[in-house]
């Protein structure tokens, strides 16, 4: 096979793999419905449960609470979004399915690229659905509809590489509990300690050192900067470094730990 | 040429060594016999002879394809039934059966024409709709060894295709095994059932913690044992030595079973034999409380050979659903 060939094979087994990750939702619909339940349920939680004493203190065009939350929670359900795909590959390979598919005469890329497709186009419609229900309950886009379609993409985005990220967990610790807990360790204080939920300057001086430099925070405030139209202080762009980095680097682990592994 | 072929092979899982030194071939249009307990190195050879694994030392290849350095060509050749139905839940049997013909690189018109006559020969036209949720335990292992075939593999493993069957669902993949090489296909199966090598195998290795210990024919494995077996049960287990020491100039190798008590080991000479044992424990004045020969089965090479009961009818139990080293 040439190249071209090897491209369009990969192209092709990369589509079936993601065709049969979504085909579970379809017929198990109480899986998509438990699986986009529970970010409406932060995103309610959060805002009538803090918004009401932090509501008064954060400052955003309409000045409401829901307006600064909306972006920042979409994050953090983007990034659980992404924990799946190692949970979900670690799942596959205790069914003996990741044997069947590496003894196939298959593209050693479609499985891991597969699963995170899919990933991806579960995470669009749980970031259309939070969109949706954050509209309900007060949520305004206040930057025009091109930037509301662009904050959108980069929640996705992000969520995307943090995929290949945690397929690489996954599948090294090829367990679906471990993969979770190991994933859950990082998210959290990612998660909290960002902009994602609350403002920066409310917290401890030596806690804003890593809480300004690090990933979350920027994909928080560029989601802000494109829904609210409020300055990103260059977030947008070190996001997308931050995303083309975690690709560059974990793309070919993720792939190099498919090839290897000897679960 | 021959269906699979490994020397010296070696893979180790740290200090354990699953496959230690194991030096085999088996020819075309076969069935080969992998017979042995847990933990032996069969599923390890499997997964180096299906690409999984690369050995730490020594060859393998499957029809002259080397599993290391035309990876891709084995992959072309062979078909895999895991030890767990690898097979999507969610996905119906048909969707199952055609994706893996896609993956293999089947057209569309192709795949579907596969999948369609592989369910009708494998039973499962009916079911052929259902997620695969809605399957018993048969026709799950039925629908993975369908996945397996729709590449029209040249050489197909199968690891322990049968545990946890079923008498009427072991009977099935049986069947279905026998038409497979009646078509020309070779296969390695691995198996910790005697009965089961035993009634499909043309050739039989015999492996314990990584080595082979004795390969042959069905009937040539029962015949190098040296023919009949005496057993005889203590009615005092702590005649054990005793009783070993003195059986030891009968045969070399007597067996002793601590939960049962029975001292078993290999004559020559049948009954005349079992008359000497006989009158040999009674001189030693050993109280027995029963004394019998009888013909060798495989269970009995198995235990000469290995001196370690085989699992029988009752594999252990798995709790954990990862495939093991």
């Amino acid at each position: 096979m040439n190249f071209f060939e090897k491209l369009i094979k990969g192209l092709r087994d990369t589509l079936i793999i993601t065709r049969r990750n979504l085909v579970r939702y379809v017929r198990l619909p109480r899986l998509l419905f438990f699986s986009s339940i529970q970010p409406v349920m932060f995103l309610l939680l959060f805002n009538y449960v803090f918004g009401g004493a932090l509501g008064g203190s954060i400052h955003v065009p309409g000045g409401k609470y829901i307006d600064y939350l909306l972006p920042g929670i979409l994050v953090q359900m983007v990034m659980f979004g992404g924990v799946q795909t190692g949970i979900g590959l670690a799942d596959d390979i205790g069914k003996g399915i990741i044997d069947r598919f590496r003894s196939l005469p298959m593209s050693r890329l479609a499985v891991v690229a597969g699963r995170t497709f899919a990933d991806a186009v579960r995470n669009t419609v749980v970031v259309l659905i939070m969109v949706g229900v954050g509209y309900l309950i007060g949520f305004r886009f206040h930057d025009g509809f091109a930037n509301a379609v662009a904050m959108m993409a980069i929640a996705v985005l992000f969520g995307y590489a943090l995929s290949w990220a945690f397929a690489w967990v996954g599948m090294a610790v090829h367990d679906p509990e471990t993969a979770q807990l190991a994933s859950f360790v990082l998210i959290f204080p990612l998660t909290f300690a960002s902009a994602a939920f609350i403002p920066v300057q409310t917290m401890p001086s030596w806690l804003q050192v890593f809480v300004r430099n690090q990933p979350v925070t920027f994909v928080a405030d560029s989601a802000r900067h494109l829904a609210l139209g409020v300055p990103d202080g260059g977030a947008t762009w070190k996001i997308l470094v931050w995303c083309v980095v975690i690709l560059a680097v974990f793309i070919p682990i993720a792939i190099r730990q498919y090839k290897k592994f000897t679960a | 040429m021959n269906a699979f072929e490994v020397n010296h092979l070696v893979k180790c899982f740290g200090k354990l060594c699953a496959v230690d030194d194991i030096t085999l071939s088996a020819p075309e249009n076969k069935i080969f016999g992998l017979l042995g307990p847990n933990g032996a190195g069969k599923t390890t050879m499997i997964k180096i002879l299906s690409t999984l694994y690369v050995p730490d030392k020594g060859s393998a290849s499957v029809l002259g394809f080397d599993v290391v350095k035309e990876a891709e060509k084995v992959r072309e050749t062979i078909g895999l039934a895991g030890q767990y139905a690898a097979v999507d839940e969610f996905q119906t049997g048909y969707e199952n059966v055609y994706m893996t013909g896609r993956l293999y690189g089947l057209r569309r018109a192709e795949a579907k024409k596969r999948t369609h006559d592989l369910l009708e020969r494998l039973d499962l036209s009916e079911a052929a709709h259902r997620p695969v949720r809605t399957y018993s335990g048969g026709m799950r292992r039925r629908l993975d060894v369908g996945a397996s075939l729709v590449g029209r593999p040249k050489v197909l493993f199968l690891d322990e295709p049968t545990t946890g069957l079923d008498p009427k669902s072991r009977q099935d993949i049986w069947q279905i095994i026998r038409e497979l090489v009646r078509d020309g296909t070779s296969i390695l199966l691995t198996t910790q059932y005697l009965e089961e090598a035993d009634e499909l195998a043309d050739q039989i290795a015999i492996i314990n913690e990584g080595k082979v210990i004795d390969t042959g024919t069905s009937d040539e494995l029962k015949t190098r044992l040296g023919g009949d077996i005496v057993e005889f049960e203590l009615s005092n287990p702590s005649d054990k030595e005793q009783a070993l020491e003195l059986v030891r100039k009968f045969s070399h190798a007597p067996n002793y079973d601590e939960n049962s008590h029975m001292v078993s080991l290999p004559v020559s000479g049948g009954a005349s034999g079992l008359v000497d044992i006989a009158g040999a424990l009674s001189q030693a004045k050993l109280q027995i409380l029963s004394l019998s020969l009888h013909r060798p089965s495989l269970d009995d090479v198995f235990l000469t050979l290995t001196g370690d009961k085989p699992r029988l009818n009752q594999p252990e139990p798995k709790t954990d659903r990862r495939p093991h080293q």
